[in-house]
């Protein structure tokens, strides 16, 4: 009695580990999949409008001459930016689920105390920027608006900031491969956990990148949030169509990552699978074990006259109370264990110290559990039923 | 369940003079590359209310013949009939529907099942033919427990009673649902001078008392002498029967 107690404790404790281990695994599997998406879906606006085009412009001249190759031509230079910018928000913020914002982007050299560093130098607008882009939560110094404190404000990324040896307060000078200069207050340091970013990158307002592009109006990219990150690329394919300028949505930005991302969802799905199959084979093991031993029982309720349907009935309602009381025991023990991996704290020089990202998913839990079950049921069902074949006088004489 | 009568009718319905278990020419041959004969050519009549002793020395065939004649095992040849009904064509769930509603079966060690009570052990053959109610099936149980003197053990399971209650537990299943025969393989092979002595004077009642009609193997010659009617086997066959054979072919 003893003996069966204690085996009956193994198997539970056998589905339990099945199960709690494949939902930690599925927990870490698909929030670091969860994760990744948000770093890539974060790390810009989900979609970019830009003044470039598709296809290089058609010059002229090959219009003209269509069945002529011409060589040397001085290609007719487009002025830079999206035409009637103003408008075009107007329009886009009248059907896109989201928020849109404006940007002037441009190529500068920042230099203080004869320390240069190139940096892409992004006007914004602080009103909009909120709505668009997680900016004004990376805020480490100042803020957002803080760019109205200065005629020539800017704010940096914390490491170009270390870089240049600048801290608030101080003026740098900021100058474009075209020759325009000014000089900047360092109103605000920004830190988005991206080094590349960090680095190399600094916003101003946007009349202030006009200056710095000598372009009055100029605004070369729109930047678009909209509600639901994975509509983002129907979104993008309409504002295309209907501005004629490229926009490129996250999941285009990111092209060589998210087919990656399918390596990666092959491997979760695999190892996750991996884990439930071993763990069903655990318990198909065990559970079986136990009914075979039970085929004296069985001999014996046999011999009284209960009828093998009956029996086997018995038989497999017992492995699956082991399964479901395994798969509780299970639930419990992968709740524990995501629970103690979620205090694992990762530090990475590359990154802000974060800890392993997990997902709680109610599915997970039932997955796991309806694995559990049925493996118990199959586990119960076939040995009870050779079981309950058997002749009980087979056994009785064996035992007597 | 497709049984033709309940238990009653079956006692009923026979006179006592109709015999209750006839086996006819029964043999039983182990298959295999030697083949083994357990029994061969047995004939006998067993009536109602009779208390009968299956007696023989260890291999002699008296367990095999008494399965046989409890529908456990299937004769290579000849046949069973209970209660005037022929066994010989019966699908394995009529042969267990038989068993469960008119044999009651003790063997030589309990087995009882040990993660249930006493009571539930009781009422798992009640439960199987499913004629009466939860309530009515608990009050049987205890009822009979408590004839057995064990009212106060009903609800311990097999391991915490002594051997001989454990016995009278199963002697208490095997009545569960009140069959005319019970066939017994040495009930008290496994107890106690004094449990042996209870157990037998349980089954000398019911054949006196209430009664049914119990057949027991025993290689205990003395207890078999207080039964009503000894049947010798040796070597698979019959060789004394101290009651004179019926004639079966009425």
């Amino acid at each position: 009695m003893r003996f069966r107690v204690r085996q009956t404790l193994v198997a539970v404790a056998g589905v339990a580990t099945g199960v709690g281990f494949s939902i930690v695994m599925a927990a870490l599997m698909q929030g670091s999949q969860a994760d990744f998406t948000r770093q890539l879906i974060d790390a810009l606006p989900h979609i970019t409008v830009s003044d470039e085009l598709r296809k290089a412009p058609v010059q002229p001249a090959e219009t003209a001459f269509g069945a002529a190759e011409i060589h040397g031509l001085t290609p007719e230079v487009r002025r830079r930016g999206i035409n009637n910018p103003m408008a075009i928000m107007a329009t886009l913020e009248t059907w896109v689920p989201g928020a849109v914002a404006p940007a002037t982007k441009s190529q500068a050299l920042i230099r203080y105390a004869n320390r240069d560093v190139g940096a892409s130098v992004q006007g914004i607008d602080p009103h909009r920027e909120p709505k668009v882009s997680m900016l004004a939560t990376q805020m480490r110094v100042g803020t957002l608006a803080s760019l109205y404190r200065a005629s020539n404000a800017i704010i940096l990324g914390n490491r170009l900031a270390e870089r240049i040896g600048a801290r608030l307060g101080s003026n740098i000078t900021v100058q474009t491969t075209d020759g325009a200069r000014i000089t900047a207050q360092v109103v605000g340091l920004f830190r988005s956990g991206i080094r590349s970013i960090d680095e190399s990158t600094a916003y101003v307002l946007v009349k202030t990148a006009q200056i710095l592009a000598q372009q009055t109006g100029l605004v070369n990219e729109i930047r678009v949030r909209v509600a639901d990150p994975m509509a983002a690329a129907s979104v993008a394919q309409r504002i295309e169509r209907e501005t004629g300028y490229k926009s490129v949505a996250w999941q285009e930005a990111h092209e060589d990552l998210l087919s990656a991302f399918i390596v990666r969802n092959i491997i979760m799905y695999t190892v996750v699978g991996a884990i439930l199959m071993v763990a069903s084979f655990g318990i198909y093991n065990i559970i079986s074990t136990i009914t075979h031993e039970k085929t004296r029982d069985i001999a014996i309720l046999k011999s009284f006259g209960l009828r093998e349907a009956t029996v086997r009935r018995i038989f497999v309602l017992e492995a699956l109370l082991i399964g479901l009381v395994g798969a509780l025991a299970g639930w419990a023990l992968g709740y524990a264990l995501t629970g103690a991996l979620g205090m694992v704290e990762i530090r990475n020089p590359m990154i802000d110290a974060t800890r392993l990202p997990l997902v709680y998913s109610f599915l997970h839990y039932l997955v796991a559990a309806a694995v559990a079950l049925a493996s118990s049921l199959v586990a119960g069902y076939f040995p009870a039923r050779k079981a309950s074949r058997a002749y009980p006088v087979d056994i009785i004489r064996g035992a007597t | 369940m497709s049984v033709a009568g309940t238990p009653q009718d079956l006692v009923d319905g026979a006179p006592a003079t109709e015999p209750l278990i006839v086996a006819r020419g029964v043999t039983r041959i182990l298959p295999g590359i030697v083949p083994v004969t357990l029994v061969h050519d047995i004939d006998l009549a067993i009536g109602g209310n009779e208390f009968v002793a299956i007696t023989g020395p260890s291999g002699s065939g008296k367990s095999s013949l008494l399965y046989l004649l409890g529908l456990l095992d299937l004769p290579t040849a000849g046949e069973v009939r209970i209660g005037q009904r022929a066994t010989v064509r019966m699908d394995e769930a009529e042969r267990a529907s038989v068993r469960l509603s008119t044999l009651g079966f003790v063997f030589q060690f309990h087995f009882l099942l040990p993660e249930f009570s006493a009571l539930d052990n009781v009422m798992l053959p009640m439960r199987a033919l499913a004629v009466m109610g939860d309530d009515a099936m608990r009050r049987r149980a205890t009822t009979l427990l408590a004839s057995l003197g064990l009212a106060e053990h009903a609800h311990k399971r097999p391991d915490q009673l002594s051997g001989g209650q454990r016995q009278r537990v199963a002697v208490a299943r095997a009545l569960a649902n009140d069959p005319p025969i019970i066939l017994a393989d040495e009930p008290t092979g496994s107890l106690d001078s004094k449990s042996s002595e209870q157990v037998f004077q349980i089954l000398r009642d019911l054949v006196d008392r209430d009664n049914k009609t119990v057949v027991a193997v025993t290689h205990d010659l003395d207890l078999a002498q207080r039964m009503d009617r000894r049947i010798r086997l040796d070597d698979g066959g019959i060789v004394s029967d101290d009651v004179a054979m019926r004639d079966i072919s009425a």
